[in-house]
C-alpha cells in the first residue's frame, strides 16, 4: 500500500456512513421467479446465477424436523434448492432430501458452474456439479441435537439477528479453538463461500467460529485466519465473502460494521467502514470490478436496508433501496448475486422472496 | 352520540352492578367463575348443515382452529393436522384446494381470516407468524419472523418490551377500513399491535394485567366499521374496547371468557363471542359454558345459542368464528375436530330491537 493509499483509507475510515452517497434509480422485476403451484419459497437465504443467466435459490422452507432416536435426537430438512431459467421459470429441485440441507444460508455458482451450497444448520458447505449431483463436501453435519450446539453456547436470544451472538466462543464443532487450522477443521455455523481464479476455496465460518478457512480446489485445508473480536483481522459474525480476480479476500464483517480486505494468505490489507453492517455482498465479474454491499435491516427492525455500490477501494459510487415489505423494498437481504453489474438478484430472509433488479446508475 | 352514551353506560354497569342477578345454587367456585355473568338471554335457534365440508379421500382434518369466508362464499379452513395445514372449499362446501403446503410459517394454526379484498391471513402461533396470501394463495406480505431452529433455544421474548416486528404466540388479526392491521399477541406478550397497509409499524399498546386497558390472553380480535378493535380478553373473561388509536374505550364482561369474536359487516353490525367449553374437555365447566353470544356493539346481548357437546349442532371448543353472514355463522371447534355452518333464525322483533 503507497502512502497515498494509506491517507486515502484513514479519510474513508474517519467517515460517517455516506449520507449524501448518489442514489441509483432502479426497476424490480415483478413475479421474477415463478413458482409451481405447490411450492412455496421460504426465507430466500441465497441466490446465485450461472453462466447461462440460470437463477438457484437456497430456501429455509417447510421446517426442519426431528426424529427420536433411541437416545438421541436427529434432525433432517428444511431447506430446498431450486434451479429457474433467466426468464423466471422454474426448472427444477436440487438435492431433494440431502443429508446436510438444514438451515440455508447462501448459495454460489464458481466459474464452471458448479452450484455451492452453505448450510448453517449442518455446518456444511456442498458442491453440487452442474447435474446437480453431489461432487464433494466440507465440514460435517453434527450427528445430533445435543452436538450442534458443540463449543458453541447457548445463544443470546437467538434469532434476534446481531443480538443473536450465537455460539459466542464457538470452538470449531468442539475440535479446536476458532482458527486453530487443524487440518479438516470444522466449520460452526459457516455463512458463505468464494473461489480465487486458481479455483482455492475460501469459507466464512461464521456465527460459531470467527474466522475464514482455506481450501484448496480439491478441498484440502491450507490455513485458517481469524478469532472473535474487533481488532483488524478479526471478526463478529463474518457474513459474507467475495474474491476479487487479483485473488484478494473481502469479508463481510457484520458485528464489527466493516468489509475487511485480505490478500490471497489472509494477510490483513484494509478496511471499509462507512457502508453500515455488510449483511451481503458481491464483487462482479469483468475487466472493471465493482464491490456491492447491503446494510441490510435487521430482522427485527424496518431500518437502513440500503445497497452500496463500490469500486473495490471502497470508494462509494452510489446506494438504492431501504427497507420495507413493498417491491423494490429489501426484507433482510442475505445474497446478493451481480453476476451482471446492472442487473442484480436479492434474496431477502423477511420478506421470502427473492427480487430481481435492473439499476440504472 | 347515541352510540356513546350507550357505551359509558355499559361501562358504568360493568364496573358498578351486575346486569343479571343469577342463581349459583349447586355450583362449584370453578364454574361460578367460567359461567357467563349473563344470565336468562333469550335463546337463538338454529340449526347446522350436515356434511358441511366434504373432503378428498386421504385429507383429513385435524383440530378445527380457523375459519375464514371470502366474498364469494368460499370457505377457508385452518387445521392443526400432522401438519398445519389450510385448506379452501366452495360455497357448498365441495373441495377446491390446498395453500400453502409446506409452508415455513405453518408450524401450529391458530386463526385464518378473510380481508375485504379476499386476500387470506394466517396467524401461526407456532412460528410467531401472520401470512397474507394474495386470492391465488401466493404469500404476498409477512409480520413477525419465526425463530431461527439452528439457533437452538427457544425465542424468549421480553414480554415487558415487545418488539415491534416480533411476536410471541400471536392469536389473530383485523383490520379497518384503511387497511390498517390490528394484531392480537397473545400468548406470550399481552397486548395489540398495530400497523399500516403496507406493514409498517405504528403502534402497540397492553400489558398484562386485569386493570381497564390491560390483556391477559388477547386471543381473538375484529374491528367495526368505524375501526373500533374489540378484543377477547379471554383470562379475564372480558372483551375490551378500543378505538383506532388503541385508546381504551369499553369492556363488556357479560358473555364469559371470550375465545372467539367476530363482527358482521354491513349498515348494522353485530358482535358475536364464544364463551367456549375448555379444550381441557373438563366436564364440570363444560356443564356452564360452550355458548355464543349475539351483541349489539355497544355490548348489549340480543342472544345466545350452543353448548357443548359432539353431535351436530354441539360444540366442542370454538376456537373462531364466521359472521360475514349474519345468520350462516361459521365455526371451528379444537376438541371436535370439526367446521360447522350454522343457520341462526333470531326471531324478527329482537334483531331488531335497536
Amino acid at each position: 500500500m503507497t502512502i497515498s493509499q494509506r491517507f486515502l483509507t484513514a479519510l474513508v475510515l474517519a467517515s460517517p456512513v455516506f449520507s449524501q452517497a448518489p442514489e441509483i434509480a432502479y426497476d424490480s422485476a415483478p413475479n421474477a421467479l415463478k413458482m409451481p403451484e405447490h411450492i412455496h419459497m421460504g426465507e430466500a437465504a441465497g441466490v446465485a446465477t450461472d453462466s447461462k443467466g440460470n437463477v438457484f435459490v437456497y430456501t429455509r422452507t417447510g421446517g426442519t424436523h426431528e426424529s427420536v432416536g433411541g437416545s438421541r435426537t436427529f434432525t433432517f430438512g428444511g431447506s430446498r434448492l431450486f434451479e429457474f431459467d433467466r426468464t423466471g421459470k422454474f426448472l427444477r429441485e436440487i438435492g431433494q432430501g440431502v443429508y446436510g440441507f438444514e438451515f440455508a444460508q447462501s448459495v454460489k455458482v464458481d466459474p464452471k458452474d458448479n452450484i455451492w451450497v452453505v448450510d448453517r444448520g449442518s455446518s456444511m458447505v456442498l458442491k453440487f456439479d452442474p447435474e446437480g449431483r453431489v461432487l464433494m463436501p466440507l465440514g460435517r453435519k453434527p450427528e445430533s441435537v445435543a452436538d450442534a450446539g458443540r463449543g458453541g453456547g447457548p445463544p443470546a436470544g437467538g434469532g434476534r439477528g446481531a443480538a443473536a451472538g450465537a455460539g459466542r466462543g464457538g470452538g470449531g464443532g468442539g475440535r479446536g479453538a476458532p482458527g486453530a487450522g487443524i487440518p479438516g477443521d470444522n466449520f460452526n455455523r459457516p455463512t458463505d463461500v468464494t473461489w480465487d481464479a486458481a479455483g482455492n476455496i475460501f469459507v466464512s465460518d461464521g456465527y460459531g467460529n470467527a474466522r475464514i478457512a482455506k481450501f484448496d480446489g480439491e478441498g484440502k485445508f491450507i490455513k485458517s485466519w481469524g478469532s472473535r473480536g474487533s481488532e483488524p483481522g478479526q471478526f463478529d459474525m463474518p457474513l459474507s465473502i467475495a474474491a476479487d480476480a487479483g485473488g484478494n479476500i473481502y469479508v463481510a464483517d457484520r458485528g464489527n460494521k466493516r468489509i475487511q480486505v485480505f490478500d490471497n494468505d489472509g494477510t490483513f490489507k484494509t478496511q471499509i467502514a462507512n457502508v453500515g453492517a455488510p449483511w451481503a455482498i458481491c464483487i462482479s465479474p469483468g475487466a472493471h470490478q465493482y464491490l456491492y454491499s447491503s446494510n441490510s435491516n435487521d430482522t427485527t427492525t424496518l431500518d437502513n436496508g440500503e445497497i452500496y455500490k463500490m469500486e473495490l477501494d471502497g470508494k462509494i459510487l452510489g446506494k438504492f433501496g431501504m427497507a420495507g415489505k413493498l417491491m423494490k423494498e429489501f426484507g433482510t437481504v442475505n445474497e446478493i448475486d451481480c453476476r451482471n453489474a446492472n442487473q442484480l438478484y436479492v434474496g431477502e430472509t423477511t420478506n421470502w422472496r427473492v427480487q430481481k433488479l435492473t439499476l440504472h446508475p | 352520540m347515541m352510540r356513546c352514551r350507550g357505551v359509558s353506560l355499559v361501562v358504568a354497569l360493568a364496573i358498578g352492578a351486575p346486569v343479571f342477578f343469577a342463581q349459583t345454587e349447586g355450583l362449584t367456585p370453578a364454574q361460578i367463575n367460567a359461567r357467563a355473568k349473563a344470565q336468562n338471554v333469550p335463546q337463538i335457534s338454529y340449526e347446522s348443515a350436515p356434511n358441511f365440508l366434504k373432503l378428498p379421500p386421504n385429507v383429513y382434518l385435524g383440530e378445527g382452529i380457523g375459519i375464514a369466508s371470502n366474498s364469494k362464499g368460499h370457505i377457508f379452513a385452518y387445521t392443526r393436522s400432522q401438519a398445519t395445514r389450510l385448506f379452501e372449499f366452495d360455497q357448498k362446501g365441495n373441495y377446491v384446494r390446498e395453500i400453502g403446503e409446506g409452508l415455513y410459517g405453518f408450524v401450529f394454526a391458530h386463526a385464518v381470516r378473510v380481508d375485504p379484498q379476499d386476500n387470506i391471513w394466517a396467524v401461526d402461533e407456532g412460528s410467531n407468524m401472520i401470512i397474507k396470501f394474495n386470492p391465488e394463495g401466493r404469500v404476498v406480505m409477512l409480520l413477525g419472523r419465526r425463530p431461527e431452529a439452528v439457533e437452538g433455544v427457544p425465542f424468549t421474548p421480553n414480554p415487558a418490551a415487545p418488539e415491534p416486528y416480533l411476536f410471541n404466540r400471536p392469536t389473530d388479526v383485523a383490520w379497518d377500513a384503511a387497511g390498517d392491521i390490528f394484531i392480537s399477541d397473545g400468548y406470550g406478550n399481552s397486548r395489540v399491535a398495530k400497523y399500516d397497509k403496507n406493514g409498517r409499524f405504528l403502534k402497540t399498546v397492553g400489558t398484562r394485567g386485569n386493570q381497564p386497558g390491560q390483556l391477559n390472553l388477547p386471543h381473538t380480535i375484529a374491528a367495526d366499521a368505524k375501526g373500533n378493535v374489540y378484543v377477547g380478553d379471554r383470562s379475564n373473561s372480558r372483551i375490551e374496547v378500543f378505538d383506532n388509536d388503541l385508546n381504551f374505550k369499553a369492556i363488556y364482561d357479560q358473555v364469559g371468557a371470550p375465545w372467539a369474536v367476530c363482527i358482521t359487516p354491513g349498515p348494522h353490525q353485530y358482535l358475536y363471542s364464544s364463551n367456549s367449553n375448555p379444550d381441557t374437555n373438563n366436564s364440570q365447566i363444560m356443564a356452564v359454558t360452550g355458548e355464543i353470544y349475539k351483541m349489539e356493539l355497544d355490548g348489549t346481548i340480543v342472544g345466545e345459542f350452543g353448548k357443548p357437546g359432539k353431535q351436530l349442532g354441539e360444540f366442542g371448543t370454538v376456537h373462531e368464528i364466521d359472521c360475514r353472514n349474519e345468520n350462516e355463522i361459521l365455526v371451528a371447534e379444537i376438541t371436535r375436530w370439526r367446521f360447522q355452518k350454522l343457520m341462526l333464525h333470531p326471531e324478527p322483533q329482537r334483531s331488531n330491537a335497536k
